[in-house]
């Protein structure tokens, strides 16, 4: 019954997002597993789908459904799930990833309450057992993790960025058109403008290293430390709900229950006494380094590395330990 | 106008949770529960436009549950809702996220809300799935994750500013819309000691199987194809390892481990 793995392709700013690729990692390994061939949903207007085709095509993919559309120039979640409800039929697929980005989380739980689908959102394992989707995701704050599977004859989940490894570049996918009707009246809402606040750096939620601080950093300059190290390390700078509230850092850096659940490679907590409020935002990392005056502190119990000791004198050294390895390259 | 803003009862952030020993359920006892903290950004910004526009708006709480819901609701009162609506039926039990967005779809269609409020996840299971799932059954269009919204002066339409990553997106939308709320929208209220007096007396309708017109095997654990396999603790991490010595030393040792040893650098 397994007729494949359909990918959902998103695009910002004419490229294709590296959770993409990292979707597309995760779909060849369920179709290892017998989910059937992998393809590739790439829709919007025909700018957007142009720029990001190339890309597309060059992932490990059979085929990539493209829908163009100039109803879809900007994003709009009914007009995407029209869209997207006619790739899925074309394609054959029953099962569908999205990233579990705002992108994709706004698009999956609408596109699955249209194609009658379920949906299991924020994973961080996918597998294909006895012809189903079988998934792990963090609930209850990630304090544990709930196992699931499903018997719809659709099934959609949601990936959390950095849980699979990006697939490489260089097949020669097919690309099959599809026909997409869709009536002004079908789009009641739509994205009238982005406005950026943050430039260059990745987003926490798609960062592979973060350097987080809390309120021992004691003030907003003082997150300058933090900065210089991200950028021998080509970090994102982070912050403790403690340090936000305190107006040291705006509520857009908070990791932690009221702010981003992060899932970099690299994690370092500064400065941070590791409430659980925080813990719950970042525990999935893979290594995570505490530093922090007091030997005491619960973020030692959660790290892999433990620096007892003033941040102040501590961080700028680890900066120039990294910029003497970048020069040393 | 009418908007309905939709609440959960959830456990406490604080609280321990402790797989029952069937290891496909969460162990009840001992957890508090309050209302989904998101869902108090959906109540008082619901209040606010209520406030703001002084003429005949009213807010109805709507929530689905046990009968703990019942208390989320109460709380939803007192702080100001002008009604209450409590989906529970013994059919509900157990559904997954999409079978009780399309309960919930009907327990409000009747209501003809212009617009639906709430919370951009609920804490439990974390899905953030059944509010969309809402808006694509009733035809609404959504913004998810809101720090912001303006109405337009004749009230037809509304701008809503949501995070994205790097961020935000101005989605604007025609009434009725589905808004989730995020942390910086607003500050919650308190209840006021008037307020919860006076949400003692208030009736909760009930509204069960036979109002949302579904049969019971598609509802509920009957009718959701989401099976859970098995919860599981987080796994255990190894022990710390402490970098001893001066700052210099420390920096030298970290940035050699991470290297060398964890390989992440």
């Amino acid at each position: 019954m397994a007729n494949g793995v359909l990918v959902y392709g998103e695009v910002r700013d004419g490229s294709l997002k590296a959770i993409t690729k990292e979707l597309a990692g995760a779909a060849s390994q369920l179709s290892q597993a017998g989910a059937g061939p992998v393809s590739l949903a790439l829709i919007g207007d025909a700018t957007a789908v142009d720029a990001a085709l190339p890309a597309a095509r060059a992932l490990p993919v059979a085929k990539v459904f493209v829908a163009r559309n100039t109803a879809l120039a900007s994003y709009s979640s009914q007009g995407f799930a029209i869209a997207l409800e006619s790739v899925i039929k074309a394609s054959g697929a029953t099962v569908v990833l999205f990233g579990a980005t705002a992108l994709g989380r706004d698009l999956s739980a609408r596109a699955a309450a249209r194609d009658g689908a379920s949906l299991f959102t924020d994973c961080t394992e996918l597998s294909w057992a006895g012809g189903k989707l079988r998934v792990k995701r963090p609930v209850y704050s990630g304090k544990v993790i709930l196992e699931l599977e499903s018997s719809a004859a659709l099934q959609m989940a949601s990936v959390r960025p950095n849980v699979f490894a990006p697939a490489g570049a260089g097949g020669s996918a097919e690309v099959v058109e599809v026909a997409v009707s869709i009536n002004d009246a079908d789009i009641r809402g739509r994205v009238k403008e982005v406005v950026r606040t943050s430039t260059g750096k990745k987003d926490l939620t798609e960062a592979e290293v973060i350097i987080s601080g809390g309120r021992s950093l004691k003030s907003s300059d003082n997150f300058k430390i933090l900065d210089e190290m991200a950028e021998a390390l080509g970090a994102t700078v982070g912050a403790s709900r403690a340090a936000v509230d305190a107006g040291y850092a705006p509520h857009s850096m908070q990791v932690g229950q009221t702010g981003k659940v992060v899932n970099p490679k690299l994690y370092f907590a500064v400065g941070i006494s590791g409430a659980i409020q925080h813990l719950v935002g970042m525990r999935t990392s893979k290594v995570i380094v505490a530093i922090n005056k007091d030997a005491n502190a619960p973020i030692f119990q959660r790290a892999d590395y433990g620096l007892v000791g003033d941040l102040f004198e501590i961080v700028p050294k680890i900066t120039e330990e990294l910029k003497k390895l970048r020069s040393s390259h | 106008m009418k908007i309905v803003v939709l609440v959960k009862s959830v456990p406490d952030t604080e609280s321990k949770i402790k797989i029952a020993a069937d290891g496909t359920s969460i162990d009840p006892q001992g957890v508090k529960f309050i209302m989904n903290p998101y869902d108090e950004f959906a109540v008082e910004e619901g209040l606010r436009i209520k406030e703001r526009l002084k003429d005949d708006t009213t807010v109805v709480a709507v929530s689905m549950g046990p009968d703990r819901a019942a208390e989320v609701l109460r709380t939803a009162l007192a702080m100001g809702a002008d009604d209450a609506i409590h989906v529970s039926d013994p059919a509900f039990e157990g559904g997954d996220s999409q079978t009780n967005a399309r309960v919930l779809a009907e327990a409000i269609r009747p209501l003809a809300p212009d617009l639906i409020l709430g919370g951009k996840q609920a804490i439990d299971y974390d899905a953030a799935q059944t509010c969309p799932a809402i808006a694509e059954i009733l035809g609404m269009p959504q913004a998810l994750i809101v720090t912001e919204i303006k109405l337009s002066d004749d009230n037809k339409t509304a701008t809503a500013r949501r995070r994205i990553e790097g961020g935000d997106e101005m989605v604007e939308m025609s009434l009725p819309a589905l808004v989730t709320c995020e942390k910086g929208l607003n500050e919650p209220r308190y209840a006021s000691l008037p307020g919860i007096m006076k949400a003692k007396k208030k009736e909760i309708k009930k509204v069960g199987l036979a109002e949302v017109g579904f049969k019971a095997e598609s509802v509920g654990a009957a009718g959701s194809k989401s099976k859970v396999v098995r919860y599981h603790n987080l796994p255990d991490r190894p022990p710390v390892k402490m970098i001893a010595g001066d700052a210099a030393t420390q920096a030298k040792e970290l940035v050699r481990l991470l290297r060398e040893e964890a390989k992440v650098i």
